[in-house]
C-alpha cells in the first residue's frame, strides 16, 4: 500500500533539538495558562488537549504504522462508560478513573486487534468501524450496566487541583503529556522504526524480522488506550454520557482529519491539526449552529482535496525554497 | 413453523431492497477501489425526491426511478469528475475520509432542508396485504422487491451489453490494458460513480415505498451496504444479490431470536465474524462479469 506522506527519511521523524525547546516552552506555557484565562478558554483548550491526544493516539496506528483506522470512538466510550460505571457506583477514587480507562481499552484493543489487525486497506477501515458500531449497540442494550438509553450520571468530584475546570485542565495536561511522550519515545525507538517498516510494506518487513503482528497490536492498544483515558476523563468532565455521545462516529473521524491537517506520522503534526482543528470547529459552530455537521464536512473535503500532507509540510516546503 | 416461514417471506422481500442498495457500492468500490462513505445519503436524496413528487405532484414512487436514475447520475458524474477524481488513486485513509467529509455535507444538507422529522410516502388506497397458505404477505414490499429486481437486471445489461457496461468492466479488471485499448479512463471512472449513485437513489425511491424517510437512516443503509458486500463478496452481481438476500433472511431470523432492537448489533457482529473468517467473503470472486 502507498503511503500518505511523502517517502521517508527516518531523521524526519525525530524532532530536532531546536523544536523540542520550542515545544517545551509551549507547554510550559500552557501549564501556567488557568492563571490568566477565564473558563471559556480554559474549556477551549481541555478541549485542544483532549483532541491532541486523539489526534496522537490515533498516529500510532493510523500514521506510524499505515492502518486506516476508524474506530478511535469505540474505545473513547468504552473509557469514558469504564470511568462512568466505576465512578458512579464509587469503587475507584476519581483519580484513578483514566488509569482504568486506559487499562481497560488497552486490554480490549488487544482482544479486538487480534483479528481484525489481519485485515488490510479497505476490510481494516471497514471493520475498525463496525468495532464502533458494536460497542455501541451493546452500551445501549446492556441497560442493567450502562443505563441503557437512559445515560449515566456521574458524581460530581472534589477537585483535585483550585476549581472544578482547572481539575480537568491539568488531567487532560496530564494525559497530552503522557501521550506526546509515548509518541517521541515510539518514533525514536526500534518498535518506530519496525512500525514504518511495516508502513511501507509489511511483507518485506516480516522478512528483515519485524514481529509485524506483535508489533502493529500494540500499535493499535496505544491508540485505544489514550483514547480510553481521554474518554474516562471527558465522561467526569461534562458529568453526563449516553451511547450516542460516547461513541459519536464524528470523534472517529475528527483524529485522522486532524492528524492529516498536521501531517500524518509526524510527531508534532496531529498536535498542530488539533490546535488548527479545534479553530476551524468553534468559528463554525459559534456561526453555523444548524449547518455545523456541513461545514465540518466541508473543512474535510477543503482538506483532503487541498492539504493532504498536512499544514507543518507548508512550512517545511517554504523553508526548502528560502535555504 | 409459520413464524418461521413467515420471517423466511420478510426476509427475502428486505433482501430484494438490500440487493438494489448494494449493487451501486459494490461497483464504486470495486471499480474505483473508494468505499463511498456518501452511498447512504445518496440512498435517502433519492427517498426525498420520490416522497416530494408524490406530494407535491401526484407522481407514483414506483415510476420516481425514471427521472431520479437521470438526475443522479448527473450528480454523481459531476462529483466524480471535479471531486473524487482528484483523489482517487490515494490510500483508503484519504478516499474514505473525503467521501465522509462529502456525506457530512449533504447528510446536514437535507437534514437543513427536509428537517429531521420521519417523512411518509401514504398511499391513498392502501395496499393490500395477500394471504397465502397462512402467510401474510404485504403487497408493496412484493412490489418495491419486484421493481428492485427489475432494476438490478438492468444494472447487469447495462455492464454486460453496453460498450461503456463493457469499458467498465475492462478498467475494473485491469486499468493499464484498459487504457492501452483506448479507454478514457477518467470518464469510466465518473460513469461509474454516476451509474452507483444513480441506482442507490433509485433502490431510495422503493425504500420510501415500505420505510420511513429520515436522515438519518443514511449510516444505516451503508453499514448494510458494507456487510452486503463482504457477506457475498465484493466485485460481482450476483455476490451482491445473494449477500442481500442472505443479509434480509439473517436480519429477519435475528429479529425473531433475539427482537428488533438488535437488528444493526446482529449486521455489524456477522460483517465482523464474515470479516475475520472468510475476507473474500462467502463467493467471492474477482471482477464484474
Amino acid at each position: 500500500m502507498s503511503s500518505v506522506t511523502p517517502p521517508l527519511r527516518i531523521s524526519s521523524h525525530v524532532p530536532s533539538r531546536r523544536a523540542l525547546a520550542v515545544f517545551g516552552i509551549l507547554a510550559i506555557i500552557v501549564l501556567l495558562l488557568p492563571v490568566v484565562l477565564d473558563n471559556y478558554y480554559l474549556r477551549l483548550m481541555t478541549t485542544v488537549m483532549m483532541y491532541c491526544v486523539l489526534a496522537w493516539s490515533w498516529n500510532f496506528i493510523g500514521g506510524f504504522v499505515g492502518y486506516p483506522s476508524f474506530g478511535i470512538a469505540a474505545f473513547f466510550g468504552l473509557g469514558a462508560y469504564a470511568g462512568a460505571i466505576l465512578l458512579s457506583s464509587k469503587i475507584i477514587p476519581f483519580w484513578l478513573s483514566p488509569v482504568v480507562g486506559a487499562t481497560v481499552c488497552f486490554v480490549a484493543a488487544v482482544v479486538v486487534g487480534l483479528p481484525i489487525l489481519r485485515l488490510r486497506g479497505h476490510y481494516f477501515a471497514v471493520a475498525s468501524f463496525g468495532i464502533a458500531e458494536v460497542f455501541r449497540e451493546i452500551a445501549m442494550s446492556w441497560t442493567d450496566l450502562t443505563g441503557g438509553g437512559m445515560g449515566i450520571n456521574l458524581p460530581p468530584q472534589k477537585p483535585l487541583f483550585g476549581t472544578d475546570a482547572m481539575t480537568f485542565y491539568y488531567m487532560m495536561f496530564i494525559l497530552a503529556g503522557v501521550t506526546f511522550l509515548t509518541t517521541l519515545m515510539v518514533a525514536r525507538s526500534r518498535l518506530g522504526v519496525a512500525f514504518r517498516c511495516i508502513r511501507q510494506n509489511e511483507a518485506a518487513a516480516n522478512m528483515i524480522g519485524v514481529d509485524a503482528t506483535r508489533s502493529k497490536i500494540i500499535a493499535f492498544a496505544f491508540a485505544s488506550a489514550f483514547p480510553g483515558a481521554a474518554g474516562a476523563i471527558y465522561a467526569s468532565w461534562v458529568g453526563y454520557i449516553d451511547a450516542t455521545d460516547a461513541f459519536d462516529i464524528l470523534i472517529s473521524i475528527k483524529a485522522p482529519v486532524m492528524a492529516l491537517l498536521g501531517g500524518v506520522g509526524t510527531v508534532f503534526g496531529p498536535a498542530v491539526g488539533a490546535v488548527v482543528y479545534l479553530v476551524f470547529e468553534e468559528l463554525v459552530t459559534r456561526n453555523f449552529l444548524k449547518f455545523h455537521a456541513g461545514m465540518l464536512g466541508i473543512i474535510v473535503v477543503v482538506i483532503i482535496l487541498f492539504l493532504p500532507t498536512g499544514v507543518l509540510s507548508l512550512v517545511r516546503q517554504r523553508k526548502e525554497k528560502m535555504s | 413453523m409459520t413464524l418461521f416461514f413467515q420471517n423466511l417471506v420478510n426476509g427475502v422481500l428486505l433482501g430484494g431492497l438490500y440487493v438494489c442498495i448494494a449493487i451501486g457500492f459494490s461497483l464504486i468500490w470495486g471499480v474505483l477501489n473508494i468505499i463511498n462513505l456518501l452511498h447512504g445519503s445518496i440512498i435517502v436524496l433519492g427517498s426525498y425526491i420520490a416522497f416530494y413528487a408524490f406530494t407535491y405532484f401526484g407522481i407514483s414512487p414506483f415510476l420516481a426511478p425514471l427521472f431520479v436514475i437521470p438526475i443522479m447520475f448527473g450528480l454523481g458524474y459531476v462529483l466524480q469528475l471535479g471531486v473524487l477524481n482528484r483523489v482517487v488513486d490515494q490510500p483508503v485513509l484519504i478516499t474514505m475520509t473525503l467521501t465522509f467529509g462529502l456525506d457530512l455535507i449533504l447528510n446536514n444538507a437535507m437534514l437543513y432542508a427536509f428537517t429531521a422529522d420521519y417523512r411518509r410516502i401514504v398511499f391513498s388506497t392502501p395496499f393490500e396485504n395477500i394471504e397465502f397458505l397462512g402467510l401474510i404477505i404485504p403487497m408493496d414490499r412484493v412490489l418495491a422487491m419486484g421493481l428492485a429486481l427489475l432494476l438490478t437486471l438492468i444494472f447487469y445489461l447495462l455492464l454486460r451489453m453496453s460498450r461503456t457496461g463493457r469499458a467498465i468492466v475492462a478498467v475494473r479488471n485491469d486499468r493499464d490494458a484498459a487504457v492501452l485499448m483506448g479507454v478514457n479512463v477518467k470518464n469510466i471512472y465518473a460513469v461509474t460513480f454516476g451509474i452507483g449513485s444513480a441506482f442507490a437513489a433509485a433502490a431510495g425511491c422503493l425504500l420510501a415505498i415500505v420505510f420511513p424517510i429520515s436522515p438519518a437512516a443514511s449510516i444505516i443503509y451503508v453499514g448494510k451496504a458494507f456487510v452486503i458486500c463482504v457477506l457475498g463478496g465484493l466485485g460481482s452481481i450476483g455476490g451482491a444479490m445473494i449477500g442481500g438476500l442472505a443479509l434480509g433472511v439473517i436480519e429477519s431470523m435475528g429479529v425473531m431470536v433475539a427482537g428488533p432492537e438488535h437488528s444493526v448489533l446482529i449486521a455489524f457482529l456477522l460483517l465482523l465474524l464474515i470479516l475475520v473468517v472468510k475476507p473474500t467473503g462467502l463467493v467471492g470472486k474477482r471482477g464484474y462479469e
